[in-house]
Order: C-alpha cells, then sequence, then structure tokens
C-alpha cells in the first residue's frame, strides 16, 4: 500500500467516523410526560439520566404536568387528541381502566421486565388480560400517620382497636395537643378514614367488591361500609381536631404530625416524600400504623399501588419507547427510583430491595406485609367505580355538617352516575 | 337603547360583503354552540359519543346538589348584583362631587378590577383564615371572636359575594360616573332655585336620570353573577361541602371528573338559565325606557 492510498484510507474513515458521530445519524427524540411532584420529578431525571448513558442514540425530553383532578384533565385531553408523548406516567386501577387501555395504549405484555413483577401490581394494569404498564416507584398504604415523641412522653402504645385509638386520643388532648390532625383545605385529605377503612371491610365482607362493581352492595346498606363514614364523626363530635381543620392544608397536616403539634393525621405513606423534604429533622419522630377495626384480631393494611408508566398507541417511536419503559420497569430502573427517592413501602421488582435505613414510616408496614392476609388493595384498586365527590362528602362528615347515614346514601348516588357513564353493566 | 335595524332591502352593501363575517361568526360561535348541544345529548369521552337522549339532563336533575347549585347561584348573582349597583351608584355620586383627590380616589376604586380574579381570591382566602388570617386576628384584637368566613357553610357564600363586589364595584362606578356625566347641570341649577334638598335632588333627579347607566350595571352583573366561577372555585372550591357550589363550579366537577356530556348538559341548562333571566329583565327594562 502506498503512502497515498493509506492517507486516502485515513481520510476517508475520519470522514465516516464524523458523519457516524453527527446529529444526522438515526438518532431519536422521545418525549416522557410526568407529574411535577418533586419526588416524581428527581426520581424520572435519574431514570432518564441512567439510560442516556446506556444508550447515547435516544434522546429523552421531560415534560411536566400538574397533578390531581387537572393532571387527569390534561392526560385524556392530550390522549384523545393524539397529542400524547411517548411514554406517560399515570394512575394504575381504576383510573387506568377510564382512560380505555386497550383501545389507546400500547400493550406491554411481552416485556421482558414484567418477568420481576410483583403479581399484585399486575392485576392494577391489566385489561383484556394484557399489561399495559410497568411500575413507577414503590407501593405504599392508607392508615395513620403518629407522632412517635407524643408516644413516648405519654406513654402510649399503637392502638389495636378503635376504642384504644380513641382512648389514646383522649389522653392527647387532655395533655394539651390536637388528637387528629384534620385538613379540609385539601379535600381530598379528607376521605382516608374511609378509604383506609377497606381492610377492615374486606374482612367483614369479603365479596364487597365485587358486589359493590355489580351494583348489588350499597354503602348505605353495608354495616361495615358505613364504619368509615362514622369514624370521621366520632373524630369530629369528640372535639380531636385541630381548630382550624376547615382551612388547613395538607402540608399543615404533615407539619402538626412531623413537628409533634398533632399526635395523629389519617394519610397515605406517600407523605414520607414531602415529609423528608420540608421536616428532615422530624422524619424520624413520625411513624404508622394501619387504620384500627373494632376487633383486636383484624388489623391489617389497606395498600395502595404506585401509577406505572405507558405508552400510547399514537407513538411514532413504541419500539424506542418500549425499551425506555423496559428499563425502568427492571431491578435498574427500580433501584435508580429507590436510590433517588423516598421509599414510601414495598418494592413491587423482585431483585430490587428496600436499604436498611428506611425512615420509621416504612419499617412500621414491614410487619404486615411480612405476615399472611395482612394487606389488601384498596378498593379503587379492586372495583372501576369510585365517585368523584367522596372528598367533598367526607368533608361534610368530618366537619358535623352531614350525618353518615345520609352521607353513604348520597355517595351510593355517585357511584351510580360515574358506573352510568363508564357504561358498566348493570347500573 | 333602541336601534332601528336597517333593512337587507335598502342595505348599501352587497350580500358578499358579509361573508368573510359570517364565516367567522358562525366557526367561532354558531358551530360550538349546535355542536355542545348534540354533545349534550350523548355520553362523551372526548374519542367517541354514543346518543342516550334527555339521560344526561334527567342525571343533571336528579343531581342532589344541582338544586342547592341553583339556589346558591341565585342567591350569588342578585347579592352581587345589587350590592354592586348600590354601591356603585353612592360612589360614583361621591366621586362626582367636588372632593379631595378625586382623580386618585377614582383610581382607588378601579383599581380592584384590574387585579387576577384568581389572586384576588387566593390573597382573600390567605386573610379569611379562621386562626391566622389577618381579618380575625384583627377582630380578636378588639374582642370579637371571627367566624370562619370560608369554612362556616352558612357563611361562605356570602363571603365569597363580599369579596365579588369590593373586586367588581370600580367597574359598576366607572358606568356610574359616566351616566352622571351625561345629566345636564341645568336640572340641578332649576331645583335648587326651587329649593329641593340634597336629598330630593338625589331621588328626583339623579335616580331617574340615570336608569340607562343603572339597566347597564345591573344586567352586566347579573349575568356575571350568574355565570361566576373563578372567584368561588380559588376561595372555597364550592366548599365546605357543597355549601358554595354554584352551576359553574357543579359543571367544572363534572368536566374533572371525566363526565364530559353530562358536564356539557350542564353548561346548555346555564345557557337556558341565563337566557330566560336576563332576557325578560331587559326586554321589561328597555319598554319602560321607551314609554317614558
Amino acid at each position: 500500500m502506498t503512502h497515498r492510498i493509506k492517507l486516502v484510507l485515513a481520510g476517508a474513515s475520519m470522514l465516516l467516523a464524523l458523519v457516524a458521530a453527527s446529529p444526522s445519524h438515526a438518532e431519536v427524540t422521545l418525549s416522557f410526560l410526568i407529574d411535577n411532584s418533586p419526588d416524581t420529578v428527581a426520581a424520572a431525571e435519574a431514570l432518564v439520566a441512567a439510560y442516556q448513558a446506556k444508550t447515547p442514540d435516544v434522546i429523552i425530553e421531560i415534560e411536566q404536568r400538574p397533578g390531581g383532578g387537572e393532571g387527569d384533565n390534561i392526560v385524556k385531553t392530550r390522549l384523545a387528541t393524539g397529542e400524547m408523548p411517548d411514554v406517560f406516567l399515570y394512575n394504575s386501577g381504576s383510573l387506568l381502566q377510564a382512560l380505555k387501555p386497550a383501545q389507546t395504549l400500547v400493550d406491554l405484555s411481552g416485556l421482558s421486565s414484567q418477568a420481576k413483577v410483583d403479581e399484585g401490581f399486575k392485576t392494577v394494569v391489566r385489561a383484556d388480560d394484557k399489561l399495559y404498564g410497568v411500575p413507577f416507584g414503590t407501593a405504599m398504604a392508607g392508615g395513620i400517620l403518629y407522632n412517635r415523641k407524643i408516644y413516648h412522653e405519654l406513654g402510649l402504645s399503637v392502638p389495636k382497636t378503635w376504642a384504644e385509638f380513641m382512648a389514646n386520643n383522649e389522653k392527647v388532648k387532655a395533655a394539651g395537643k390536637v388528637a387528629v390532625a384534620q385538613t379540609y383545605r385539601d379535600t381530598w385529605t379528607s376521605q382516608l378514614f374511609v378509604l383506609a377503612d377497606y381492610y377492615n371491610l374486606h374482612a367483614a365482607v369479603p365479596n364487597f367488591a365485587a358486589d359493590y362493581t355489580a351494583n348489588k352492595a350499597k354503602y348505605a346498606d353495608t354495616p361495615a361500609a358505613m364504619k368509615g363514614f362514622e369514624r370521621l364523626k366520632d373524630v369530629h363530635d369528640a372535639g380531636l381536631m385541630n381548630e382550624d381543620f376547615g382551612a388547613a392544608s395538607y402540608d399543615d397536616g404533615l407539619r402538626m404530625v412531623a413537628t409533634g403539634e398533632a399526635a395523629h393525621y389519617p394519610m397515605l405513606t406517600f407523605a414520607v416524600g414531602v415529609l423528608k423534604q420540608n421536616y428532615p429533622e422530624n422524619l424520624g419522630d413520625v411513624g404508622f400504623f394501619a387504620q384500627p377495626s373494632d376487633d383486636a384480631a383484624i388489623n391489617g393494611l389497606t395498600v395502595w399501588m404506585p401509577p406505572a408508566l405507558y405508552i400510547p398507541a399514537t407513538s411514532r417511536h413504541v419500539e424506542e419507547a418500549k425499551k425506555f419503559v423496559d428499563f425502568a420497569g427492571g431491578v435498574e430502573g427500580c433501584k435508580i427510583m429507590i436510590d433517588t427517592n423516598t421509599v414510601q413501602g414495598p418494592s413491587l421488582v423482585e431483585g430490587c430491595d428496600l436499604p436498611a435505613d428506611v425512615p420509621p414510616v416504612v419499617k412500621d408496614m414491614t410487619p404486615y406485609f411480612e405476615a399472611k392476609g395482612k394487606t389488601t388493595p384498596a378498593l379503587e384498586f379492586v372495583s372501576p367505580v369510585k365517585g368523584p365527590s367522596l372528598e367533598q362528602i367526607t368533608v361534610e362528615v368530618g366537619s358535623g355538617i352531614r350525618q353518615p347515614a345520609d352521607a353513604a346514601k348520597l355517595y351510593d348516588d355517585d357511584v351510580r352516575k360515574q358506573a352510568k357513564q363508564l357504561g358498566l353493566p348493570n347500573w | 337603547m333602541t336601534e332601528t335595524r336597517p333593512r337587507s332591502r335598502n342595505s348599501p352593501y352587497p350580500l358578499w360583503f358579509f361573508i368573510p363575517a359570517a364565516i367567522i361568526y358562525g366557526v367561532l360561535f354558531l358551530l360550538p354552540t349546535v355542536s355542545s348541544l348534540w354533545f349534550s345529548l350523548t355520553r362523551w369521552d372526548l374519542t367517541t359519543a354514543e346518543f342516550i337522549g334527555l339521560e344526561n339532563f334527567q342525571q343533571f336533575f336528579s343531581e342532589p346538589f344541582l338544586v342547592k347549585g341553583l339556589v346558591n347561584t341565585l342567591i350569588y348573582a342578585v347579592t352581587t348584583s345589587g350590592l354592586k349597583t348600590v354601591f356603585g351608584l353612592l360612589l360614583a355620586v361621591l366621586l362626582t362631587s367636588n372632593i379631595f383627590a378625586r382623580g386618585f380616589l377614582r383610581t382607588l376604586v378601579f383599581f380592584p378590577v384590574l387585579v387576577s380574579t384568581i389572586g384576588i381570591g387566593i390573597t382573600f382566602a390567605v386573610m379569611m383564615h379562621p386562626t391566622k388570617g389577618i381579618i380575625n386576628v384583627a377582630l380578636e384584637t378588639i374582642g370579637i371572636p371571627g367566624p370562619g368566613w370560608l369554612t362556616n357553610p352558612t357563611l361562605a357564600l356570602f363571603s365569597v359575594a363580599l369579596v365579588d363586589v369590593w373586586k367588581g364595584v370600580g367597574l359598576a362606578t366607572l358606568i356610574f360616573i359616566a351616566g352622571l356625566a351625561a345629566i345636564s347641570p341645568d336640572y340641578y341649577e332649576a331645583a335648587r332655585i326651587d329649593g329641593a334638598t340634597r336629598l330630593q335632588q338625589f331621588f328626583r333627579i339623579t335616580l331617574p336620570l340615570v336608569r340607562p347607566a343603572t339597566v347597564i350595571v345591573v344586567t352586566l352583573s347579573l349575568i356575571g353573577g350568574l355565570r361566576s366561577f373563578d372567584l368561588i372555585w380559588a376561595m372555597t372550591r364550592g366548599g365546605p361541602g357543597f355549601s358554595s357550589d354554584v352551576i359553574a363550579s357543579v359543571i367544572y366537577k363534572q368536566y374533572q371528573a371525566g363526565f364530559y356530556g353530562l358536564s356539557t348538559a350542564g353548561n346548555v341548562i346555564l345557557f337556558a338559565l341565563i337566557a330566560v333571566i336576563i332576557l325578560p329583565f331587559t326586554l321589561w327594562f328597555n319598554r319602560r325606557e321607551v314609554e317614558e
């Protein structure tokens, strides 16, 4: 080979390398829609950074949307108009069913990561025997956050029955503190006494979810289902709540239970994220227990599944999106999320274990998960019907405006409306 | 307020002249109105619409809170409209008289009109907090226990209405000032010569002659009150419970829950309600004006 040919070859290969490195090379940009809570953003950013380090030819752009009902609207509207990003984060369970996954989403049953996903989680992203999502984050539970310092000072122990809980409350009240924090400025927080009571309802009436979906059981006709509303009234009538309960916000509630202004705050354990961010020095003071029933033998946890990642059928990069979602739903993705994020409960991916130093709220959940039959998914994960006005109704009961029996009837009407709109049979 | 309509025969413009305007009107106003009438008769999830006849309307009227929302809407509209008219007229009389710093005071009254409603709602919600809000803290220092302005179910709607009046009275005042300026000073001069008191002048001259402005203020504020939503949503979200829900917030909640057909039906009902109240009202006022 002559020197000239060598030079030409070298030049050509350099050119080739340049062409290969230039952005015109088959590079794909995926859009990724998430909600704007700080926890979600941190986890999503870490996931994307790790994935891009492995797969530099795929660029992922994160887009944020508000949470709550407003975010629901955005997701539904964008899905309906075909404007949905390639990957999006949304609730599992009844809210997912409202998106009509069989028509609007890509089937993810074939992903290799699905093999290690918890069977309980799969039931809440399944439609027509196909899986449409992978878990984003850990499971969580609904119950009662309590201040461990107050419990220690007053010599209280974690209640196993509702009567014990109310006795604890009286002692806290006598000590001049708020026994139960309630925060009706953020109306959704008022539902916990009803929603977190589902384990107890399920224990008393195992068929409730199926009968309720089939329009055979009603809240108003089921004494065990009425309990949740009665709990709210009990707490209100006993004068155990903070004086400004009607105007206090979710963050006020967390502050009260974290700093020891209040002994109890009925809440979902996802609050750990905000607690860690806003009250890091108090995180160790907050513990957690399941909502007690009348019977000490029945003491279990109502569990909420995390949201999931989905791919809309309208995505133009389904293959690339699938690879990213597979990564996020696998052990590696799960570990990244657990490392960056606050752990809210047990992991749903086999081989992705929780670190040893989880906050007490999460540690307190473990016994329920380790024992058999001590957890059940919340009603909204086992039945597609959930009335949209529950939060207003629970505010009314919790404020003493409406009686439990009347509230249960009203909620049954609300549920009927939703079931009709979903076009469910038998309604 | 009467106008003579040009007959199409006598119109100096050819027909095609109206086509661009007609297209804009058709696409932006006629089409949405007609299609919302259609969607109100369907079960609609934004992709598919299934025709279900009048079921949505039936559902809307059997909604336990529709009746309450309806009553609340009327209470809210009448309260805000009435107070805006009364205060607007009184402020206008004050601000057209020869008082100190008149221009500045006029600006001060008009200022809240310019501020974002949501901003005002959030600010007042903070000020009306039952224990930490500035209003109750101030009341407490003089020994009066303040009520839960927004958390007491019987009070919440009126608290919002008062804020609405504070925000909207500037516009009413402005319209009344314009109306007062149109009254010839000769009347007052003649009245003074006849020995009329200030009060007599107000009731015998100002009030009758300011009627066109009054009609505008009442009509505008009544329509505004009937369809008001943003302030209520920012301050109470219809709460506590459902106690300050108005039709517009009920509709919004249906939309939020994903019941698109149902919420469209609610909008049709709101449209009909406003038409039923405002139309006879303006007709009646206009007729009386012509008679005088």
